[in-house]
């Protein structure tokens, strides 16, 4: 299929503007912390762009966790078929 | 016994009996005109007992009302409503009558004013959606419901031993805030966990849900598990134990849904997530916690409901259900994606979503109370829930790849159900007053903060670039994932099976050995004694039998003098 015949959501050019639009968002949202005034409860949530990086760290942390439990838990989807 | 204090839940109850009578063409009329009425019944109640009825030595009361009991009320009537408008194309009279029991039972738990009367609704839930789950046909149906019922069986015996003991030892059937440090209490707290799809046995929740039909699984995602967390708000608010249970289910939730591919059963595990925010609260126990519980079960009803609709028209449309076979379906279903999308926002606690004014009062209870550790886990969760079903969800679904499918949007009663639930969603996010309102306990908290909406912000959309930066490492597979089921699907099974499997053995050799030993004694005897004047072929002379006789008879009279 051709660039012109998909829908105009899945078109590369979009795909592109997409990332560029969502990477700028995330940009002026880390920025944001500068006009606002955090009032931590604990000493560590306080520091600039803290749910930022804490959102990343945990989300890559979670995806990995997942896929290490997933090689020891993982079976085939008719694993279970034979009953 | 006035109209306005008759059991509201027994309105859905009796209804149900009603609707395989009544013809096809006045069905819907009952089936969304029960759940009004019923909504009608639960908002006129005062405060306070009704509806008591003697039992032996105690004294039932099928109608405790207050603002808790109302708000489930509430929540269980319109998802019932909802619910069948979604169900309308529904044409298994049988499901729809196990679902109008079930819901019926789950309100008489909300209204339950005693232990006896909650334990005769709680096992009315249990049967009635088994039929629910055995109701979408077929074998694996069936394999499914029973093991289904087995663990609620399982639950409701433990909880009625618990409630026996608890009876005992106070003397009072009065169903009231407990702690669990007695025989009884312990097991009604083990009881009502169970239904909570708490660890270790939770995966009923994520083995039996998925497999209801495309209508089925959308009632069953609401009634038990909210029902749980609702007799553990009233029964065990600020069990310290709960808040660890509670961590443990969000991940657990987490962490599964990652690896499914089932797009249900990712919404399964979800639930088991979402629940566990709510336990957690309970465990936190507070004001501001127990609040927040209240209205998060309040949103988190209407959000699943309305994901698992939109998850429902999409197997209704295809007949698919696996993520590996989906994709691209925004081209041709752009409003059951719309109304996804708006169903993962509000599960993300995005802002002007409901779940971004309901779950955030659990998280902001978590640090008023200083617990430093509960609360990052709660805030690590959730981006998490923004991972596993705010993103994952519609993306695998709806976009993703182009599957090549291109089927429409569904009938107009299912999109009008999907409508009705997007719009609570927003509309609860919008105006969180009227929510409050209804809370257990006034509420001071102000939900819309600059600051608190940059934070949220911040922690969901920096959540969504992980997942995309990480998507080539959650590429679907055509997997499933083991889960605690495998122990009495698999393990059970095998251990099971190879320990009869001896003891027949053993049993047999030791049978064997018995008979070839009394056939060889039997022969010995039967050698020994042939012949005329062997043992068993003498004679014996007719007059010793007669002295014989005399001698019996002797002792009879003789024992009859003695008494």
């Amino acid at each position: 299929m051709n660039e012109q015949e998909k829908h105009w959501l899945v078109r590369e050019k979009t795909i592109r503007l997409l990332w560029r639009g969502g990477i700028a968002i995330l940009f002026l949202l880390v920025m944001a912390d500068f006009f606002i005034h955090a009032h931590p409860y604990f000493q560590i949530d306080g520091t600039f762009g803290f749910f930022s990086w804490f959102a990343l760290v945990t989300c890559i942390s979670m995806v990995l966790f997942a896929k290490a439990l997933g090689l020891l838990l993982k079976r085939k989807d008719t694993y279970y078929d034979n009953e | 016994m006035t109209m306005s204090d008759f059991p509201p839940g027994l309105v859905l109850i009796i209804g149900a009996f009603l609707l395989p009578i009544i013809g096809q063409r006045l069905r819907p009329m009952l089936t969304l005109g029960l759940p009004l009425l019923t909504l009608y019944l639960v908002w006129s109640l005062p405060n306070g007992t009704f509806s008591t009825f003697p039992l032996l030595d105690y004294n039932l009361a099928f109608v405790q009302s207050d603002s808790i009991s109302r708000l489930f009320a509430t929540v269980f009537s319109i998802m019932t409503f909802g619910g069948s408008l979604f169900a309308l194309k529904q044409k298994r009279v049988l499901e729809l009558v196990s679902v109008f029991v079930y819901a019926g039972s789950a309100i008489g738990v909300v209204f339950a004013g005693d232990l006896i009367s909650l334990f005769i609704f709680w096992e009315i839930m249990a049967v009635a959606s088994t039929v629910v789950v055995l109701s979408a046909g077929g074998k694996r149906s069936y394999q499914i419901s029973m093991r289904y019922f087995f663990v609620h069986v399982f639950g409701g015996t433990l909880l009625l031993i618990g409630i026996l003991s608890h009876i005992v030892d106070t003397g009072s059937t009065a169903f009231t805030a407990m702690e669990p440090n007695t025989f009884g209490t312990i097991f009604i707290l083990m009881g009502f966990l169970i239904n909570a799809a708490a660890p270790p046995l939770s995966a009923w929740l994520s083995d039996a849900y998925p497999e209801a039909s495309f209508s089925g699984a959308v009632f069953l995602s609401a009634f038990t598990t909210k029902a749980a967390v609702y007799v553990l708000l009233r029964g065990f608010p600020g069990t310290e134990v709960l808040i660890f249970i509670g961590v443990f289910m969000i991940f657990y939730g987490i962490i599964y849904a990652l690896l499914e591919n089932d797009m249900r059963r990712i919404l399964a595990y979800s639930i088991v997530n979402q629940v566990g925010f709510m336990v957690t609260g309970v465990g936190i126990g507070t004001e501001m916690a127990l609040n927040g519980v209240a209205a998060h079960a309040f949103t988190h009803i209407i959000y699943k409901g309305l994901l698992l609709m939109s998850a429902g028209s999409v197997l209704y449309m295809t007949g698919r259900r696996k993520c590996t076979d989906l994709g691209g379906l925004f081209q041709s279903m752009p409003l059951t994606a719309f109304c996804s999308i708006i169903g993962a926002l509000s599960i993300s606690s995005f802002p002007l979503t409901s779940g971004f004014i309901s779950k955030s009062m659990i998280s902001q209870a978590a640090a008023d109370e200083s617990l430093t550790f509960i609360w990052f886990m709660l805030m690590a969760a959730s981006a998490g829930v923004f991972l596993h079903a705010g993103i994952k969800f519609p993306w695998f679904v709806f976009f993703q790849k182009d599957s090549g499918l291109r089927p429409s949007d569904p009938p107009w009663s299912m999109r009008l159900a999907m409508i009705l639930f997007a719009s609570i969603c927003i509309g609860l996010g919008i105006w969180p007053e009227y929510l409050y309102a209804m809370l257990p306990y006034e509420v001071t908290y102000v939900p819309y903060t600059v600051t608190h909406v940059v934070q949220m912000l911040q922690l969901l959309l920096f959540s969504g670039f992980a997942f995309f930066i990480m998507l080539p490492l959650m590429k679907r597979t055509l997997t499933i994932t083991l889960d605690f089921d495998w122990t009495y699907r698999r393990f059970f099974r095998l251990v099971l099976g190879r320990l009869f499997a001896t003891i027949w053995k053993i049993d047999g050799v030791i049978r064997r050995s018995f008979l070839a030993k009394l056939d060889s004694g039997l022969n010995y005897l039967a050698q020994r004694h042939e012949g005329p004047s062997s043992l068993l072929s003498r004679d014996h002379p007719a007059g010793s039998m007669v002295i014989w006789v005399t001698v019996l008879l002797a002792i009879y009279l003789l024992m009859s003098f003695i008494r």
